[in-house]
């Protein structure tokens, strides 16, 4: 695979940048989040975090059957600031 | 992951070997524990170990908004800040890393008597400390920041040097630089007790270790309040949770961190063309039965609601604009508000660095410089006296500092 391809399109993240990150010595999805940024952008890491967790699977730094994405960050879907601040309070 | 070398592992991990003794030992790998370690390595022979019990950025120091300002309301602060800023402006050449630093200045916004007065004093402060606050009318506010709706604002303080940095970047550039001098950084391992050990500390690590240490940092932020209970150690800090959100992004049109002092809200633009969005909301109700209050980082959707009304009446076109994400993060409360630095009670090898009441990020680059200089080399800063431990106990903590934001 081409090291300009991209795992996450939203932040434009490299497979090489990935590699890179790894080398460092990150292997956990969380923090290679908050090295590269994957997963920060407008779908929120529901394109990228699969693909993530395969490659990490792949190379034998993770369990396929234990490994996670990172947690997930409301909303579920962009929403403007305008229906939020129409909507009523919970209590 | 055998293919390898530790050597390469340049930002910790959670098999980096660990010495059997050092002469710090640092609890927490934050910005503070970090910037602490980076100082030591480049001012000092002693050999530094940080500990931390996730990875790196996993507390406060990935969760905060990244402003930096010198905007307070007290003369010390005022210094510290604008040592921290001074600091932050050669910072990504030194650690080699890009800290998405970008002085937009902070625009302060008051719509009551009581907020002009406060802005009033701090501009007075500011002007004798050298900071190059200007005060400003609503109408001149909107020359800084076109979009603002600024009907009611009876001033505003703007000060240009203030500004904001993306968090991530600067903790790992922290982690990098330090390891790159012989800084062991090692995650994944939490401190499960510490004891006396001739004349250190022995600390009992969750993998099984030990490590012997001369002394012993506490930087873990709202995370000390655990650990130190654990320890017997009686401070007044307690957690308090804070939300914060994150817009898609949008091309560069803000220049300033804005705050409206009469709500609380806070918002900026980063580098990556969020807009990243606070206000003050109600404290969660007090921790009931035994034990430290635990850390709660729940998101609330009334935090959403109530921050985007405001949001939108003082600049009505992020009515179309949309969150992506939001998240909460502890901030460390101190009951003066000013940090809890220095020896503790009963212990004194053992140092805290915490209680900094959600300014901890901003203020690590300085914070870092005098503790390091003060544990390598026993050097004085008037900011360790005013922060000593002690003082709860002996009835001298007096509250200076009223610019808390959030």
């Amino acid at each position: 695979m081409p090291k300009r391809t991209f795992v996450c399109r939203c932040e434009d993240v490299t497979l090489a940048e990935i590699d890179h990150a790894i080398g460092l010595g990150m292997t956990k999805i969380e923090e290679l989040k908050r090295y590269t940024g994957l997963g920060t952008g407008p779908c929120q890491g529901k394109e990228c975090v699969g693909g993530l967790a395969a490659l990490l699977c792949a190379r034998g730094l993770a369990d396929p059957d234990r490994v996670q994405p990172f947690t997930a960050r409301p909303p579920t879907e962009p929403v403007t600031f305008g229906a939020l601040a129409a909507a009523g309070d919970d209590e | 992951m055998g293919v390898m070398s530790p050597k390469a592992r340049q930002m910790g991990s959670a098999d980096a070997p660990l010495p059997d003794a050092c002469d710090v030992a640092i609890i927490g790998g934050g910005i503070m524990g970090l910037a602490t370690a980076y100082e030591l390595a480049v001012t000092s022979k002693l050999s530094v170990v940080v500990l931390e019990k996730s990875y790196l950025v996993s507390g406060a120091s990935g969760r905060n908004g990244g402003g930096v300002r010198m905007q307070f309301g007290d003369a010390d602060n005022v210094a510290l800040m604008m040592q921290s800023i001074e600091i932050c402006r050669s910072l990504a050449q030194q650690l080699q890393i890009n800290l998405w630093f970008r002085q937009g200045g902070y625009l302060f916004l008051a719509r009551t008597e009581e907020g002009q007065r406060r802005l009033e004093r701090n501009a007075k402060i500011h002007k004798e400390m050298g900071a190059p606050t200007r005060l400003l009318s609503g109408a001149e506010a909107l020359e800084i920041v076109p979009q603002l709706h600024v009907e009611g604002v009876r001033l505003a303080a703007f000060n240009p040097e203030d500004g904001v940095v993306f968090p991530w970047p600067f903790v790992w550039g922290y982690a990098g630089q330090a390891q790159r001098r012989g800084v062991v950084i090692r995650t994944h391992t939490a401190v499960s007790d510490v004891t006396a050990a001739g004349e250190g500390l022995r600390l009992s690590l969750s993998t099984g270790e030990s490590i012997t240490a001369g002394r012993v940092v506490n930087a873990t932020g709202a995370w000390s309040i655990e650990l130190n209970h654990r320890l017997g150690i009686v401070l007044p800090n307690h957690p308090h949770r804070h939300e914060i959100m994150s817009s898609e992004p949008l091309k560069p049109f803000l220049d300033p961190l804005v705050a409206d002092l009469a709500t609380g809200l806070y918002f900026s633009q980063s580098t990556r063309g969020e807009i990243v969005a606070g206000i003050t909301m109600p404290a969660d109700p007090p921790h009931e039965g035994d034990g430290p209050p635990p850390i709660e980082l729940d998101s609330s959707r009334n935090f959403l609601s109530r921050m985007s009304k405001v949001l939108v009446q003082v600049m009505p076109l992020t009515g179309s604009l949309k969150v992506l994400r939001q998240w909460a993060g502890p901030y460390d409360v101190s009951p003066d508000g000013d940090a809890i630095v220095g020896p503790s009670p009963g212990l004194p090898n053992f140092y805290q660095v915490c209680g900094f009441t959600g300014h901890g990020f901003m203020m690590a680059p300085a914070v870092g410089k005098l503790l390091a200089a003060h544990l390598a080399h026993g050097k004085a800063h008037p900011m360790l006296e005013r922060w000593r431990p002690s003082r709860f106990a002996d009835g001298t903590s007096t509250r200076r500092e009223d610019m808390i934001i959030g």
